[in-house]
């Protein structure tokens, strides 16, 4: 919520280098596009219309030379890497589609998967094949699940390769199964449950259009257009900070801002919420990995 | 339902009320709240417990936060008496430590730091002071508030109330209750209602 972004901050952040030359040079991507500047910025104050519309303007500059296909570069690589105790790719990962089918598989997401019993988002479902397939431990990868300064973790580079894969595609969450409808109605109460010392849910912050926090726009998230911004532009860029980030982090800190306890995560909550949400987006095109401001 | 989770509610009439909501909407709530309870962990200050509703919060999930006027009147008269004005008679204190207050977004994340003073993250929603132009829009704007309504002890003690328990005035307002829940010190509350109230305030110019 801190930061600003202002014209002087966006011209500063071009200088830094965004432009995707990082693999070239045989750096790995996640550590070569920090924009750090950006904290080091001074705390210069726009009115609100004019700073939405600088990052528009910045974000349609960047889209050319996306940062978030590098992540979905190294997705690529380490999907079709022999690796874990079981020395496994993820190959004969089943998305939905049957196993190995990636194309179309992450605008179909969250959805009922009967092995489990359960329905998954995408990178639930990631963990989970990282887990059966490559004997990886799923407590071991919830430790530290979000990119930091030091790492990007594989699931987040994982979910963006995946999410590329739907590039141009329209959402086509399924609600034909018992359970895919029981997560949609689970998931619209846990967005409208207040509670905790701030008596907040996320209705609070995206039930209504129009609203802001500070400058930054809340998107209505019961709305048809408005829910779509749960899907579009993620797994993000964030020019804040300079991170990859996927909709599981942003759940997570806004769960932080709601000031309720941490939600496990790639827990079933989160994808309860997810299906309420993109059901609620359902027809839109998505667009692929994006920049978050 | 779960009548545990209700027990604050202080009136036969509201028990009832929600035992008219017997619809599938309670199924799933249940559920979402079951699950919650599952997924989360303590993390930071913030405790297992803030799953729990308060009364107030149980009615306001369960009536989409439009109660009937009776039960939302009884209720609001329920959180009056715990209104806890300054016993020194002072509502005001300095506007610019209230500025400073007023601009502060921390307090009760799991990532604040225990025992540090909060902030009032009141420019998250709300147009106060005329410099600060990154404010948010999902309150009022509180720019020339005292100059508007007048410089009353009456209008202290509104905004005050406002500050120090939000649903007084107004059951299911989406602003929180900052001095019930011991969020700000009476201090604090004071300092703001300062930026608000006081006719030298940057507010009131
Ligand atoms: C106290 C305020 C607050 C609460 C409560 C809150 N959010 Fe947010 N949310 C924000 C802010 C601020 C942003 C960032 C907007 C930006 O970056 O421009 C955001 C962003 C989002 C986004 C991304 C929107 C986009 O355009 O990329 C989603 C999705 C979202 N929130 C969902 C939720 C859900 C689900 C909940 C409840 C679990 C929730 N939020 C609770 C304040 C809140
Ligand atoms: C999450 C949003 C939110 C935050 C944070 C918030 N408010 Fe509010 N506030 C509202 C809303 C919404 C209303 C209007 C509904 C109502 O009166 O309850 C309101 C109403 C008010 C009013 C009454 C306005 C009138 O004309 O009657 C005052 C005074 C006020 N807020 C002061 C503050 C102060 C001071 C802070 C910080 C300590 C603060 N608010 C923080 C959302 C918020």
């Amino acid at each position: 919520m801190k930061y600003t972004i202002t014209l002087g901050a966006l011209a500063a952040l071009s200088l830094a280098g965004i432009a995707p030359s990082a693999a070239a040079q045989g750096k790995p991507a996640a550590e070569k596009h920090h924009m750090k500047p950006m904290h080091a910025m001074p705390a210069m104050k726009a009115a609100p219309d004019p700073t939405t519309a600088d990052f528009e303007k910045f974000r349609e500059v960047l889209e050319d030379d996306n940062p978030a296909e590098l992540f979905e570069q190294k997705g690529k690589e380490l999907w079709t890497m022999k690796r874990g105790p079981k020395n496994a790719s993820l190959e004969q990962c089943d998305l939905g589609l049957g196993p190995g089918v990636v194309k179309g598989a992450y605008v179909k997401m969250p959805r009922y998967f009967a092995d489990v019993d359960q329905v998954m988002d995408a990178e639930r479902r990631i963990v989970y094949c990282m887990e059966t397939l490559q004997g990886f431990k799923a407590a071991d990868l919830a430790k530290k699940p979000f990119s930091s300064d030091s790492s990007t973790p594989d699931p987040v580079s994982l979910t963006t390769y995946v999410a590329g894969q739907s590039r141009g595609m329209k959402l086509a969450i399924p609600q034909k199964n018992p359970k895919e409808r029981e997560a949609f109605e689970v998931g619209r109460e846990i967005f409208h449950y207040r509670a905790g010392p701030y008596d907040f849910s996320c209705a609070t912050c995206h039930g209504e259009d129009g609203k802001r926090i500070r400058t930054q726009v809340l998107p209505n998230l019961s709305s048809k257009s408005g829910a779509m911004a749960a899907t579009q532009g993620w797994p993000g860029y964030r020019m804040t900070g300079g991170l990859m980030h996927t909709i599981q982090w942003r759940m997570n800190d806004c769960f932080r801002q709601q000031r309720f306890p941490e939600p496990g995560y790639v827990s079933q909550t989160i994808t309860d919420l997810l299906t309420y949400m993109a059901v609620n987006a359902n027809g839109q095109v998505y667009k692929g990995p994006g920049i978050k401001r | 339902m779960n009548i545990r989770n209700i027990s604050l509610l202080s009136s036969a009439a509201m028990i009832a009320l929600l035992a008219a909501f017997p619809s599938q909407a309670q199924d799933y709530r249940a559920q979402a709240v079951a699950m919650m309870k599952r997924d989360f962990h303590a993390k930071g200050m913030a405790g297992m417990d803030r799953l729990n509703e308060d009364g107030l919060q149980a009615i306001c999930n369960r009536t989409n936060n439009k109660p009937p006027k009776g039960i939302a009147e009884q209720m609001e008269k329920d959180e009056a008496a715990s209104l806890k004005l300054p016993a020194d008679g002072k509502l005001m204190g300095d506007w610019k430590s209230g500025e400073k207050i007023a601009q502060a977004g921390n307090g009760m994340t799991w990532s604040d730091k225990p025992g540090a003073p909060a902030g009032g993250s009141c420019y998250n929603c709300h147009q106060i002071g005329p410099k600060e132009t990154s404010f948010g829009t999902i309150g009022p704007s509180l720019f020339h508030f005292g100059k508007t309504r007048g410089f009353s002890p009456e209008n202290q003690k509104y905004a005050y109330t406002k500050i120090y328990d939000s649903k007084i005035t107004n059951l299911c307002s989406s602003m929180p209750r900052f001095g019930h829940t011991g969020t700000l010190t009476e201090q604090q509350i004071k300092d703001l209602v300062a930026l608000l109230m006081d006719p030298s305030s940057p507010v009131n110019q």
